[in-house]
C-alpha cells in the first residue's frame, strides 16, 4: 500500500518535469510558426521568434515552478488567514497534516459563496490550501475533515506540484493563442493590401496562414487534454486518501453531497485552474455521462465509492 | 597487434570499476533510505508526544472554567485532574496507556456534563478549550495513525530482499506498532483505485 503512494508521487515527479520540457518545446514551435506568418517565409525571422520564445517559456517554466503558488491564489482571489481567524479550519488542517505525515500548509480563504476547496504549491513543505466562504460555513466538523483531507491527499501524492504547473502553463498558451489571434485579426488588413501589391508568394503564405491558423486551434485542445488527463483519476485517488487520513469516508461522502446540492458558480476560476478545485467550479454536472472534456469524475459516482468504503469502517462514525 | 592486450586489460579494468561504482552507489542509496525511514519513524513518535503534552496543558485552564459554572460537580472535576496526574507521571508504555484511556473517559463525561450547563456550553472559553480538546485528542490519534503507517513503512524495507541484507549488517532492527484496543483501527483501510 505505502509503495503505490511513492509510485504515485515518483510518477507526479516526472510528468512535472516532463510537463515544462513539453511546454517549451511547444511554445517554440507555436512561435516558430507565428514567426512564418509575420515574416512572410523568411526563415530568419522565425528561427528568432522561436528562439526568443524558447528562451522566455524557460523563464516562464522556472518562474511558475517558484512562483506558481502565489499566482494561483491570486488568481482565485484568495487571501491567508491566521489561526486567531478560524481556530477550527486550523485544527482540522493541522489534524489533517498529521495524519498525512507532511509540514502544515498555509491556508487560505475565498470569498465566495460556491462551495469548493483547492490546494496548491510545488511540494508538501512549500503548500497551500483554500476554501471558500461558502463551503466553509456549510460544513459540519467531519465533513470539514473529509475535505480537508482530500485537499491534504493532494499535497502529499505531489498533485499540487503537477496541477500548479499546468495552470499556469494552460493559461500562458491559452493566452498566447489568444494574442496570435487578436494579432491576425488586426494584422489581416495590412496583409492583404501588401500581399496585392507583391503578388507573387501568396500560395506559400497561405499555407502558413493555415498551418498557424491550425496550431492556433490545436494548441489549447492540446492543453485541455492535458489538463484533463491530469484530473479525473487523481480525484477518484485524493478521495481515497483522504479515507486511509480520516477513516471516516462518510465525512467527505456528506461532504461532497454538500456540494452538489448548490448550484453556484466560482466567480473566480477559469479554464486554466478549473481542475484544482475538489469539485468541477465551472459546470458541476459536466462529470455526468462521462463527459471526454471534463476535468473532475461525476459527484454521484465519487459519493457512491466513499459509501462503499463506509460499510467497510462501520467504526468510523464514531466522533461525528 | 601488441596494442590489443593493453586495450583489454583496460576494458576488464573498466568494467570492473564501473561496476564497482555502481555497486557502491546502489549500497548507499539503499542504507540511506533506511536511515531516512528510521529518521521518519523517531519523528513521528515524537510527535505523539507533542500533542499528548499539549493536552496535560489544556486541562488545568478546563478545568477552572468548568468550576465557575458547575463547582459542586466536584467528583468528575477531580476525576480528570486525577487522571491527568496519573498520564503525566505515568512510566511504562503499558501504565501510560492505561493512564490515557483513563483521562480520555474522564474527559468524555466531563463533556457530557456540561450539557446541562446552557450557560457554560454559551461561555466562549469554553466552547474553545472544547474545540481545542477535540482537536487534540483528534491528533493524538492521528499521529499514533501516522506513526503506525510510517512503522509498517519501515519495517517492510527492512524484512524485504535486498534491503534486509543490509539492515542486519547495520543494526535497523524492525520497528514496534503502537498498540491499540481494536485492532482494526491499526490497519489501513484497504482502498481500491
Amino acid at each position: 500500500m505505502a509503495d503505490d503512494f511513492y509510485q504515485l508521487i515518483d510518477r507526479n515527479k516526472r510528468n512535472s518535469l516532463l510537463l515544462m520540457a513539453v511546454f517549451i518545446a511547444l511554445v517554440a514551435v507555436v512561435a516558430w510558426v507565428i514567426g512564418l506568418a509575420w515574416g512572410r517565409g523568411d526563415w530568419r525571422v522565425s528561427v528568432a521568434v522561436g528562439g526568443v520564445a524558447a528562451a522566455i517559456s524557460f523563464l516562464i517554466a522556472l518562474a511558475s515552478y517558484y512562483g506558481g503558488a502565489s499566482a494561483v491564489l491570486a488568481m482565485s482571489g484568495a487571501r491567508e488567514i491566521a489561526k486567531e481567524d478560524d481556530p477550527q479550519l486550523f485544527n482540522v488542517v493541522e489534524e489533517m497534516s498529521i495524519a498525512a505525515g507532511v509540514p502544515m500548509p498555509r491556508i487560505y480563504i475565498v470569498r465566495d459563496d460556491a462551495p469548493n476547496a483547492f490546494a496548491t504549491g510545488r511540494d508538501p513543505k512549500h503548500a497551500a490550501v483554500a476554501i471558500t466562504t461558502g463551503l466553509r460555513s456549510k460544513l459540519t466538523r467531519d465533513e470539514l475533515q473529509g475535505v480537508m483531507a482530500h485537499e491534504m491527499g493532494h499535497v502529499r501524492n505531489f498533485d499540487i506540484r503537477y496541477a500548479m504547473l499546468v495552470a499556469i502553463m494552460v493559461g500562458v498558451i491559452v493566452m498566447l493563442c489568444d494574442m496570435f489571434l487578436r494579432s491576425m485579426w488586426w494584422g489581416g488588413g495590412r496583409r492583404r493590401r501588401s500581399s496585392s501589391r507583391q503578388g507573387k508568394g501568396g500560395g506559400a503564405q497561405a499555407v502558413i496562414m493555415v498551418i498557424a491558423i491550425l496550431l492556433a486551434i490545436i494548441a489549447p485542445i492540446l492543453a485541455k487534454l492535458i489538463q484533463m488527463a491530469v484530473s479525473r483519476q487523481r480525484e477518484y485517488l485524493a478521495d481515497a486518501t483522504a479515507v486511509r487520513f480520516t477513516r471516516n469516508p462518510l465525512g467527505l461522502a456528506s461532504a461532497l453531497q454538500r456540494i452538489a446540492a448548490d448550484p453556484d458558480p466560482l466567480d473566480h476560476a477559469n479554464r486554466g485552474t478549473q481542475h484544482m478545485y475538489i469539485v468541477n467550479p465551472l459546470n458541476k454536472a459536466s462529470g455526468q455521462a462521462g463527459n471526454l472534456f471534463s476535468t473532475h469524475p461525476p459527484l454521484e459516482d465519487r459519493i457512491a465509492r466513499l459509501r462503499a468504503l463506509a460499510h467497510e469502517y462501520p467504526q468510523t462514525q464514531a466522533n461525528g | 597487434m601488441s596494442v590489443l592486450p593493453i586495450l583489454a586489460v583496460n576494458v576488464t579494468l573498466i568494467v570492473t570499476i564501473v561496476v564497482l561504482v555502481l555497486l557502491v552507489l546502489v549500497v548507499a542509496g539503499m542504507y540511506n533510505g533506511l536511515v531516512k525511514l528510521r529518521m521518519r519513524v523517531k519523528n513521528s513518535w515524537s510527535q505523539i508526544d507533542v500533542q499528548l503534552k499539549r493536552r496535560y496543558d489544556l486541562i488545568p485552564n478546563l478545568v477552572e472554567t468548568v468550576k465557575g459554572y458547575a463547582a459542586h460537580e466536584k467528583d468528575t472535576l477531580e476525576r480528570v485532574i486525577q487522571a491527568r496526574n496519573m498520564a503525566v507521571n505515568a512510566s511504562g508504555v503499558k501504565a501510560q496507556a492505561a493512564a490515557e484511556n483513563m483521562l480520555t473517559g474522564a474527559l468524555k463525561s466531563l463533556f457530557a456534563l456540561s450539557e446541562a450547563y446552557p450557560n457554560l456550553k454559551a461561555n466562549e472559553n469554553f466552547t474553545q478549550l472544547q474545540e481545542e480538546l477535540t482537536s487534540t485528542e483528534n491528533k493524538i490519534s492521528f499521529s499514533r495513525q501516522n506513526y503506525n503507517d510510517t512503522v509498517e513503512t519501515y519495517n517492510t524495507k527492512v524484512q524485504s530482499f535486498p534491503t534486509n541484507l543490509l539492515a542486519g549488517m547495520f543494526g535497523f532492527r524492525e520497528e514496534e506498532f503502537f498498540e491499540v484496543e481494536e485492532a482494526a483501527q491499526r490497519e489501513a483501510p484497504k482502498v481500491k483505485f
